[in-house]
């Protein structure tokens, strides 16, 4: 409820499209409740002057341009129902997206790793709109339907009570229940997406995985597969608009009862001659303003119960505090020398099990540091600390003897350069991505960044050269193209600290050449620290830094570490060692069953 | 990978033609014989229709009776007939409202599920080729979004059907109650017409603008979410944000013109009303005086005028729903009649049982039309043997596998492959496709259980055989390890699972299945060494006793196998084993030095330990 509340008061802050939709609201209903009075008095001074009454002529002129006058006001007041209900709802989902979008990218990753992108996207499409039809069906129209209600009760009651009680009495009832369908219709509408969703995911499944598919001659199972969810979705979605034509049937059958009873109750009045021909003619159009509203009470039920659920989640993103707080005095970080310090550092992603304990290191301007180690050994925790995409549980981290706490995010970032270990290109220009972060580089920059991170010329043959728009996360270049794009991105920055996560993953080895020969010319003159499984990566650094369980298990120097370190040295046998015998001495040993032994 | 990467560069202005013209000949055509199985069901609903739309203009007509029959004439009986009759009719169209709406959903629901079968099952006839062009968003939405258009052009459709049919009484019951007067209250339907026919291609515009408005906020919101780290990380937030809310304000641009553009034609529809009416009770009063037309009749006619706008108006709605169905109509049949390029000869034969000989015979190859991937290829593989491919990427490795997989057909005249002797153009896709596994680079698992995912298409492998086949590469213990074991249901495509473990299904599922020759791409992403050497034991397994053609990476594969074949370019360059190709100072021992050989300086020399 609460969160209704709060949309109720975001949609406040337009308040003249809030007004304007209301007072054009209540002339809609007074120009509407006015007609039937016009029409029932037409017929009764016509029913007068069939009698020998006055002047009938005039007085049908004048009725009918009187008709005509309401209702074209009813349609200019419609219209600005409609207008400004719409525009009040569009201007706060408006700032509700830009606030939702905003808030979404500055939340930690801790924050993006628990939630899914399809959940967050779900939020801002589905939520979002649930608020729209909210806004307009819920705060504008809902007050609109209840006095079209009220007051056709009213004049209906007034001109006859008890057949205005006769009409009347049922329908909050019928509104009940009509609502009450419409919410289990729902439902089931629920399910329906959900099984189209099951059957979409067959679908993707037997589409990504065709090669499997046709390797294992499976084509009659996956239609077996298919053909299930198939019937499913065709059996729910019949369920579902059997109930939905049940409640419509229903829906037209209350308003011709009402009908019948006017005509045959209205009409004993009329033989009675309590009542008028007019008076008749006015309770069947009144009946018809009426029952409108129940007819939507419905779809105000579910507006309702739809923007309950939908309020509640928006703002369960839109309430979240980062993890990564910035302190209000922080200053400004200069352009670094580049020393890193850790200090007592540990963290842990949960309460309960730390991911880094009691790191300590320090590494000087210029100097390269790699890491390795198993999944989970807390290598890529550590360089995330180092940007603050994470703040440490105790300990800390200095640069140039500057706590990064004490400085602001976008400074500190500015003198990290990072390279993430998924490669993310944005459906953008080839130009545009590599000038991701320095968006006013000249082309010469963004080319010599290129050529350093040994992409130039690939880039050179594609028919559009560096304005070659990226498909979809990139598609369109190769995985090893994909990440020396993103090495590039780095370059550019030309920041004095440089973080290379996972760099070399899943390329083949002619790449992984290419991308060490780039990064012996990015590294130097910077601080660097370097994420990699393969050793020929990683065996140049100034220092290498076993990691496992969170702690640094070894460290020192590749010679060093080859002979001291039984981890290392294992990590190399397994890596290396044949080719490396066969170099020596042109031994011819069965590695193969060796290494399996 | 060697796979023809000229796919069509998929951009966010790519927007398909989402309109067509509203009567397109073929796409009915073809879509009558997926009505046919329905006829019955189809006579009841148009009944069921022709009976509500009936009893829905003889209600205001029912009024006219009751009052100028009898409640002018003091009859209440006759009155309690009229009302009687009446409420018959009321539930009468009750009744058929429910059986036109629910037949014709039951109807379209039975067309829509075939449709996607017939679809599903086509793109399981289509070859590789087909799908190298087509991605899979697009097809996604052919299967999803094209059958929703039909799905709403079928709910549409029967509004439509009563629509007309209403307005079709509505102009009758006019005409008779009295035919002067009639044609006065229509006399403002040309205008509105008019202003239809100049509202509804700036409706349709407008309609397009906010579809892509909001799809181009939603995009950028998404992307934004996906690459978050890298946004965080190079400080674009600010920049993002303005960017973002242009978009955002372009879609609120849209959108307001667009209710403007409805909402629009409101107060022209009420206004013509008011005409109407405003003529009825002028002209009728008249007409009332003069005794040409009662009270009652007077009264249907207000009724009615105010009926006969709303289908007017919902008719140009349906216009624009109808000119997508057929958009659509068009891009599904496009799918339908798109021919399978691979297709068993009419005589293919059954594969029997083969010792696992593979032979390409002067085998050139090219993707639709493009440059030769492979160029005349000659080799002879051996049952039982172990065959690496190496060589440099885009040397043609993937294709030459995925030609005795059959994935494609070795075009005629240009070589053969054949197994054990038989040419396999001339066998069933089936029958070969039983007799070879692969297990693809990067591991491909479905959402279910490990045991469908092992089991998968072969439902006659038994719950020993899927231990077995763990057993044998090693994936048992860390099965037995999650809590629900075998039933352990992967999401997802097993993103619960680690990329090791998910190689090591999917080489179980390659086993169970036991195939005589075994495809295997080796993964190059780097899996760290504890999996690593996990896998390598696997894999000396898995080969063991059949024929294997590994597309090689790792040195310890490469050493181990009995032939190594050296591709370039699209041509066998050695062939031979790792000694041989090592003595032979050609491609291989090229590539070898270069790949191997980068830290041979740095390395301590053996005997310094």
């Amino acid at each position: 409820m609460q969160g209704l509340l709060r949309i109720a008061r975001l949609s406040l802050s337009h308040k003249w499209f809030l007004f304007g939709a209301y007072a054009c609201t209540a002339s809609v209903t007074a120009t509407s409740l006015f007609m039937p009075h016009l029409v029932g008095q037409a017929i009764d001074s016509l029913a007068l002057n069939l009698r020998g009454g006055a002047d009938a002529f005039k007085t049908s002129l004048f009725l009918a341009l009187m008709v005509l006058l309401a209702n074209s006001l009813r349609g200019i007041f419609a219209f600005g129902q409609n207008y400004f209900g719409e525009c009040l709802s569009q201007h706060t989902v408006y700032k509700l997206r830009n606030r939702f979008y905003d808030h979404v990218q500055n939340l930690s990753f801790g924050f993006h790793d628990k939630q899914h992108t399809g959940n967050l996207m779900s939020r801002a499409i589905t939520d979002v709109e649930a608020v729209r039809m909210f806004i307009n069906a819920g705060i504008v129209r809902t007050p609109y339907y209840i006095a079209m209600f009220v007051f056709a009760a009213f004049l209906m009651i007034n001109l006859d009570w008890k057949l205005g009680i006769a009409c009347v009495a049922f329908m909050p009832l019928v509104a009940v229940i009509s609502g009450l369908s419409k919410v289990h219709l729902r439902r089931i509408w629920l399910r329906v997406q959900e099984d189209m969703s099951e059957l979409s995911n067959v679908l993707q499944e037997n589409l990504t995985g065709v090669k499997v598919v046709r390797a294992f001659a499976a084509e009659e199972f996956e239609k077996g597969k298919f053909e299930g969810k198939n019937q499913k979705v065709t059996r729910d979605f019949i369920r579902a608009e059997r109930i939905a034509s049940l409640n419509n049937a229903s829906m037209i059958l209350v308003l011709l009862a009402a009908t019948g009873i006017v005509l045959w109750y209205g009409g004993s009045r009329v033989i009675d001659g309590h009542m008028t021909a007019g008076q008749l003619a006015q309770f069947f159009l009144y009946l018809q303003l009426l029952v409108m509203p129940v007819r939507q009470a419905g779809m105000m039920i579910n507006s309702f119960t739809r923007a309950l659920t939908a309020s509640v989640r928006l703002f369960e993103i839109l309430d979240a505090k980062s993890d990564v707080q910035e302190k209000h005095e922080a200053i400004s970080l200069p352009r670094v020398e580049g020393t890193v310090k850790f200090e007592k550092v540990t963290f842990g992603y949960t309460k309960n099990s730390l991911s880094l304990n009691d790191i300590n290191l320090e590494v000087l301007p210029g100097q390269s540091v790699a890491l390795l180690g198993t999944p989970g050994s807390g290598k890529s925790t550590l360089v995330n600390l180092l940007s603050r995409f994470y703040d440490v549980n105790s300990g800390e981290i200095t640069i140039d003897g500057i706590n990064v706490r004490d400085v602001t995010l976008k400074s500190l970032r500015q003198n990290i350069g990072f390279v993430q270990q998924d490669v993310f290109l944005f459906s953008a220009s080839i130009r545009d991505n590599i000038a991701y972060g320095k968006e006013n580089a000249s082309m010469e920059d963004v080319i010599e960044a290129a050529k350093i991170a040994q992409l130039h010329n690939q880039i050179e043959n594609l028919e559009d050269g560096y304005e070659t728009i990226l498909g979809e996360r990139g598609s369109n270049l190769s995985g090893g193209q994909q990440q020396r794009l993103s090495l590039a991105r780095a370059i550019l920055l030309d920041p004095p600290i440089l973080v290379l996560d996972d760099s070399t993953s899943s390329v083949d080895a002619q790449t992984e050449e290419l991308i060490r020969i780039a990064l012996e010319e990015v590294m130097c003159n910077r601080t660097t620290f370097i994420i990699a499984n393969r050793i020929s990566s990683v065996h140049m650094a100034d220092q290498i830094l076993v990691m496992k369980n969170g702690k640094i298990a070894e460290r020192g120097t590749h010679s060093h570490l080859v002979e001291t370190s039984p981890i290392y040295r294992e990590i190399y046998d397994l890596q290396l060692r044949p080719q490396k015998e066969v170099l020596l001495d042109h031994e011819v040993h069965d590695i193969y069953n060796r290494n399996l032994a | 990978m060697s796979q023809p990467t000229s796919k069509p560069a998929s951009t966010n202005q790519a927007e398909e033609e989402t309109f067509g013209t509203a009567y397109n000949g073929r796409v009915i055509a073809r879509f009558l014989p997926y009505l046919t199985p329905h006829k019955g069901s189809v006579a009841v609903a148009i009944t069921a229709t022709l009976v509500f739309s009936a009893t829905q203009i003889s209600a205001p007509w029912l009024i006219k009776i009751g009052i100028d029959e009898f409640i002018k004439s003091g009859n209440f009986s006759g009155l309690t007939w009229i009302v009687a009759l009446f409420f018959g009719a009321a539930i009468i169209n009750w009744m058929s409202s429910f059986i036109q709406n629910y037949t014709i959903a039951r109807v379209g629901q039975g067309i829509l599920f075939r449709l996607r079968g017939d679809m599903f099952a086509h793109l399981q006839k289509l070859s590789l080729g087909y799908f190298d062009k087509t991605e899979v968003g697009r097809i996604m939405s052919r299967v999803q979004g094209d059958v929703f258009q039909l799905q709403e052009f079928l709910a549409v459709a029967i509004v439509t059907a009563g629509e007309v049919l209403s307005l079709i009484g509505i102009i009758a019951a006019l005409i008779l109650l009295n035919m002067e007067l009639g044609l006065i209250s229509m006399s403002v339907w040309p205008l509105l017409v008019l202003v239809v026919i100049f509202w509804q291609p700036l409706a349709k515009i407008s309609f397009i603008r906010v579809r892509k408005a909001m799809s181009t906020v939603n995009g950028a919101l998404n992307e934004n979410i996906t690459g978050v780290r890298v946004v965080q990380s190079m400080n674009r937030q600010d920049r993002n944000l303005q960017l973002f809310s242009e978009k955002n304000r372009e879609n609120l641009a849209a959108s307001t013109q667009a209710t403007k553009l409805s909402s629009g034609l409101i107060p022209l529809v009420d206004t013509l009303t008011a005409v109407s009416i405003g003529a009825v009770i002028f002209f009728g009063s008249g007409m009332v005086s003069n005794n040409t037309l009662e009270i009652g009749a007077l009264i249907a006619f207000i009724l009615y005028v105010q009926k006969f706008f709303d289908p007017l108006r919902n008719l140009t709605m349906q216009y624009t729903q109808l000119q997508r169905a057929m958009a659509s109509g068009e891009r599904i049949f496009e799918l339908l009649n798109i021919k399978p390029d691979l297709l068993d000869k009419e005589n293919a034969q059954e594969l029997p049982t083969v010792k696992g000989e593979i032979q390409f015979v002067n085998v050139s190859f090219r993707y639709s039309a493009g440059e030769d991937v492979l160029k005349n290829i000659n080799l002879h593989f051996l049952p039982g043997e172990t065959v690496a491919i190496v060589g440099p990427t885009g040397a043609g490795k993937t294709t030459l596998t995925s030609l005795f997989s059959r994935f494609y057909d070795v075009e005629k005249g240009r070589g053969s492959v054949l197994i054990d002797g038989h040419d396999i153009r001339d066998i069933s896709r089936i029958s070969l496709a039983s007799q070879v596994s692969m297990v693809p680079q990067e591991p491909f698992l479905f959402s279910g259980t490990i045991a469908d995912n092992i089991r998968y298409n072969h439902t006659s492998i038994t719950n020993q055989d899927i231990v077995n086949a763990t057993m044998l590469v090693g994936a048992h213990d860390f099965i037995s390890d999650l809590e629900d074991g075998y039933n352990t249901y992967l999401h997802e495509r097993g993103v619960n699972l680690s990329m090791g473990e998910r190689q090591l299904l999917s080489f179980a599922r390659a086993i169970a299945a036991d195939p005589r020759i075994l495809i295997l791409d080796e993964a190059t992403a780097n899996i760290d060494s504890a999996t690593e050497s996990f896998i390598q034991k696997a894999l000396k397994q898995v080969l063991k006793g059949r024929t294997a053609v590994v597309i090689a990476h790792r040195l310890s594969t490469i050493r181990g196998a009995d032939k190594i074949v050296v591709l370039d370019h699209g041509k066998v360059m050695e062939v031979g084993n790792h000694q041989s190709l090592l003595d032979n100072e050609g491609l291989y021992a090229h590539l070898y030095k270069m790949n191997y050989a980068a830290i041979e300086n740095t390395a301590p020399p053996r005997n310094f330990e």
